[in-house]
């Protein structure tokens, strides 16, 4: 069942995590090095940086898909240590299972868990009604627009009822216009549900419109560089938030620490390698 | 199939019909045309006396119940055997490490050579043309599982792993179902193969069977009879070619529609 809402408490918190891959022929790759940052209840964060700084190993640390090299990541004061019920994860990739009907796809995750068939049916038709996806819950997923699939997806990851949702770019495969769209159903989704988020995104606008707090990585080995607070009203309208002004300051000042002018110079001569 | 607009699906069954029809004229007239004498190349009209004569005489219908035993008795095995075999070890790089030497060579082997080997293990029964058919359906059944089971998304499994799924959960739930449109290919492979497995132990030895029947007309130099023969041989393999299409289009039927031609 849902936790209950408890203002300041930490639901999510990386503590010194450094993360090191075995690289071919001998040496360590550091991914990540040395970062701490928590999450509080029902607060939204956005996690930036640059393409390979380590911004997705962070978010298998904490979903127990990964085991930092160093440090500890924390769920509801609780060490990670394996995949822990209270984490859902979504990717940029909806995973949507293409022998499942839209209705089962949203029931996958209760139904390893092992949910009462009735509830787990109860579940899927609330969000579904929710996601206005109801009229296609018999449906299978290669009948569906690529903004619906992420809808389900997004419905599949909520249906667990987590307390911690860990989103890896998940809109990033999307239209522009259906993104904006996607980004209004969950913020609101976060808002109403009063949920604790994790989001990946290399959409600064993004970041802002969705986020109450933002972290800045460096490029690898990723560390947090900068956090900014983003002290603007309405984070469950992120459309509502991009007509405000004050956007632009955020997200200029989040470019300049990200440096991305020098970073695109240096991806060009590297040939566009990400 | 369905993708195909209806009036170029119409107009390719017509050509299909035409063909057929121009195939069965040359038969029956081309041989005398050409002056090709009836024990080369028998009309269309002489295979189609000797047919019943072969079913009154030469007992057609047994001989074909025996082999399409055989071949869905080898089918069934092989295709199980193939599947386990290609599940187990798509799960375990150690043993797929260990055991792929052994595979490869297994599967570079002629299978229908061994016919004659399991003859003299197990006599003129029906064992060894099921044996020959188990196989040689194995190969493309378990080669086709065990890519499948390696291909899978691994972000598939980690998803249900952030559900605290189980191995077996992780099996049924994400690996099996994932594994089947590839499985299926490999058994319409299957399908074929069988019947030529059963085909070559039939001829090898024994007195039964559709393969003992064109052996028999060869000696008897009875050249309908062989006529009569591979005609029955190609309807028991198309016929076990379609079941496998049917119930591939029962279990896969989330998949998009294909496109026109493509199941064939």
């Amino acid at each position: 069942m849902s936790a209950p809402p408890a203002p300041g408490v930490v639901r999510l918190e990386y503590r010194n995590v450094t993360m090191r891959f075995a690289q071919r022929g001998g040496g360590a790759l550091t991914a990540v090095r040395a970062v701490s940052f928590c999450v509080r209840d029902g607060e939204v964060v956005s996690l930036i940086g640059p393409s390979g700084c380590g911004k997705s190993t962070l978010l298998a640390i904490g979903a127990g898909l990964a085991a930092p090299s160093e440090g500890t990541a924390f769920v509801d004061g609780e060490r990670v240590a394996g995949p822990n019920a209270h984490v859902a994860f979504m990717l940029q990739k909806d995973l949507l299972l293409p022998w499942r009907t839209v209705a089962e796809n949203v029931m996958f995750g209760v139904e390893i868990q092992r949910l009462p068939p009735a509830e787990r049916r109860q579940r899927a038709e609330r969000l579904l009604e929710q996601f206005d996806l109801a009229e296609f819950s018999t449906h299978y997923p290669h009948q569906l627009s690529g903004g619906m699939r992420q809808r389900v997806a997004l419905a599949r990851t909520l249906a667990v009822d987590p307390h911690v949702l860990l989103l890896d770019e998940p809109f990033s495969a999307v239209d522009a216009q259906t993104r904006i769209v996607l980004q209004r159903d969950l913020a609101r989704t976060l808002a109403a549900a009063q949920k604790t988020a994790l989001l990946i995104t290399h959409d600064l606008l993004e970041a802002v419109t969705l986020s109450d707090r933002v972290l800045v990585m460096s490029r690898r080995p990723g560390a947090i560089v900068d956090e900014m607070n983003i002290d603007m009203p309405a984070r469950a309208d992120p459309i509502a938030r991009r007509a405000v002004p004050r956007v632009n300051d955020y997200v200029a000042r989040l470019m300049d620490r990200l440096d991305i002018a020098h970073a695109a110079l240096e991806r060009e001569s590297a040939g566009g390698a990400a | 199939m369905s993708a195909a607009p209806a009036p170029l699906l119409r107009k390719g069954a017509a050509l299909s019909a035409a063909l057929l029809a121009l195939f069965l004229a040359a038969w029956q007239w081309g041989p005398g045309l050409f002056g090709i004498p009836a024990f080369i190349v028998p009309p269309l009209s002489t295979v189609g006396g000797e047919f019943a004569h072969a079913f009154a005489v030469d007992h057609l219908l047994l001989h074909t119940g025996v082999t399409i035993a055989e071949v869905m008795a080898g089918f069934v095995l092989g295709s199980l055997l193939g599947a386990v075999v290609g599940y187990l070890l798509g799960m375990s790089a150690l043993a797929e490490l260990a055991l792929s030497p052994y595979i490869l060579a297994l599967q570079i082997a002629p299978k229908v050579a061994f016919a004659p080997l399991f003859i003299l293990w197990m006599g003129f029964t029906v064992y060894p043309k099921i044996l020959v058919a188990i196989l040689i359906v194995f190969f493309p059944v378990m080669v086709n599982v065990l890519t499948a089971v390696r291909h899978v998304d691994r972000d598939l499994i980690n998803l249900a792993r952030s559900f605290k799924a189980t191995r077996a959960q992780i099996f049924w739930k994400v690996e099996f179902p994932a594994s089947l449109p590839p499985m299926f290919a490999g058994l319409r492979i299957g399908a074929t193969l069988a019947v030529v497995g059963v085909v070559v132990g039939e001829l090898v030895g024994g007195n039964v069977g559709l393969g003992y029947l064109l052996s028999f007309g060869e000696g008897q130099a009875d050249t309908p009879l062989v006529f009569v023969s591979i005609v029955m041989l190609t309807l028991v393999g198309g016929i076990a070619y379609l079941a496998v299409i049917l119930i591939e289009r029962r279990v896969l039927h989330y998949l998009p529609a294909r496109s026109a031609g493509e199941n064939i």
